[in-house]
């Protein structure tokens, strides 16, 4: 299985224990990402105006540098940037022509746009990968967060029934965990609000992590860089036990087997420090 | 006492660059169920959403409400009229933003702690939203 592989930005700094994870898991699965060249930033977020063609060079860029092979991305917004920005490309002839136009390439919207979840869904198969477990995460209560940039809008990203996925639960059942769901698994987390209005970020945090905990969670998973940063440094110091954010990598690798271990908040916190 | 105007450079251009004409909104206000982020708001989503039926463009570049929507996606999700708010509120933003106030803020604006821990992700994002 071949895939071009788009890091994203996050995924080379902060986040690069899911990239790493996620990379190790992809070589020991034979699923070969082969990472594009001179890539650059998608732009975080898809702009929501038709008039911002100039937000979408670079995703289209993207998008053409793939030449038709499927693209594979692990950071959720990324993800999110590139399918819209190919569903732009399909719908709207007007826009195509003058992105590229500009920036010389061809490009019509053709070749699949993919989130890791989905090759490991869709092409691996969840029944594929429970062969592959080595280190079943036995008894570890797992709660999956969603978010909002892998479901909504759900006609464009086609990658789960938005207001009741199963993806990440199925996985964490093939990983042996035991899934824990939680009612706010696909609100929002406050995204960059923690930058400008940190209290908002602070509420929505609040009531993501009581309702993962009321619903027995030990710890949550998340594909987004974003999402983790706002679990674990906008929570509220409530006395209680802490509840660990992962990358859904991370516990893909550790029940293969793999080196790579989790780091969890902590090990987070020391690579910001070394950065 | 609110006086519809009726005429609205904003919402004109809104209709064709965000193809959501706030017309069609029954104000059934499940948007405002919707979002995680009311609490902040001055406006709630589904008011904003009047504001425009009303052309009260002015109102509605005074809200914070627009500031506060993160483009979560659930107000549209959720809308029994396919109308996709996040688009509006983009609008407002980005009128705002183009022809108003200028950038709502930058770089400079961090502070070193942010600096240090903020991700990548949320810088970019945080920049694009509050930026020309």
């Amino acid at each position: 299985m071949r895939y071009r592989y788009f890091p994203g930005c996050t995924l080379k700094g902060q986040a690069k224990s899911m990239e790493d994870t996620a990379m190790a898991a992809a070589a020991a699965l034979g699923i070969e990402l082969i990472e594009l060249d001179e890539w650059q930033c998608c732009g975080a977020v898809y702009p929501l105006y038709e008039d911002e063609l100039i937000s979408l060079l670079s995703p289209v860029r993207t998008l053409a540098a793939a030449a038709g092979e499927p693209l594979v991305s692990l950071c959720s917004a990324c993800h999110h940037v590139l399918k819209r920005a190919q569903e732009l490309m399909q719908r709207n002839q007007d826009a195509r022509h003058k992105v590229t136009d500009f920036l010389e390439v061809e490009y019509s919207g053709e070749g699949r746009v993919l989130h890791f979840l989905e090759v490991l869904r869709d092409d691996l198969g969840f029944d594929k990968l429970t062969e592959m477990i080595k280190k079943p995460l036995e008894g570890r209560k797992v709660a999956a967060y969603y978010g909002c940039l892998l479901l909504r809008p759900s006609k464009v990203m086609q990658f789960d029934d938005p207001e009741n996925p199963t993806i990440m639960e199925d996985l964490l059942k093939t990983l042996g965990a035991e899934v824990v769901k939680s009612p706010y698994r696909t609100e929002c987390c406050g995204a960059y609000l923690s930058v400008t209005e940190e209290g908002v970020a602070s509420d929505t945090v609040a009531r993501i992590i009581d309702s993962a905990r009321q619903a027995g969670a030990e710890a949550l998973i998340t594909a987004c860089p974003l999402c983790r940063y706002n679990l674990e440094n906008c929570s509220r110091e409530d006395g209680k036990e802490p509840i660990k954010v992962y990358y859904f990598s991370e516990l893909l690798a550790e029940a293969m087997g793999l080196p790579g271990e989790s780091t969890g908040a902590d090990g987070s916190k020391e690579e910001v420090a070394q950065r | 006492m609110i006086i519809a105007t009726g005429k609205s450079s904003l919402i004109d251009e809104m209709k064709v660059q965000s193809g959501q004409n706030p017309a069609e909104c029954y104000q059934c206000a499940k948007c405002s169920a919707a979002c995680p982020v009311t609490a902040a708001m001055d406006l709630l989503p589904h008011q904003v959403i009047r504001y425009l039926q009303l052309g009260l463009e002015e109102d509605l570049l005074k809200s914070k409400t627009p500031w506060i929507c993160a483009s979560c996606f659930t107000c549209a999700a959720r809308c029994p009229r396919d109308l996709d708010l996040a688009r509006m509120m983009e609008g407002i933003r980005l009128s705002m933003l183009r022809r108003r106030e200028g950038n709502k803020f930058g770089p400079a604006d961090l502070t070193p702690e942010q600096l240090e821990k903020l991700p990548q992700q949320a810088l970019v994002s945080g920049f694009r939203k509050y930026n020309k």
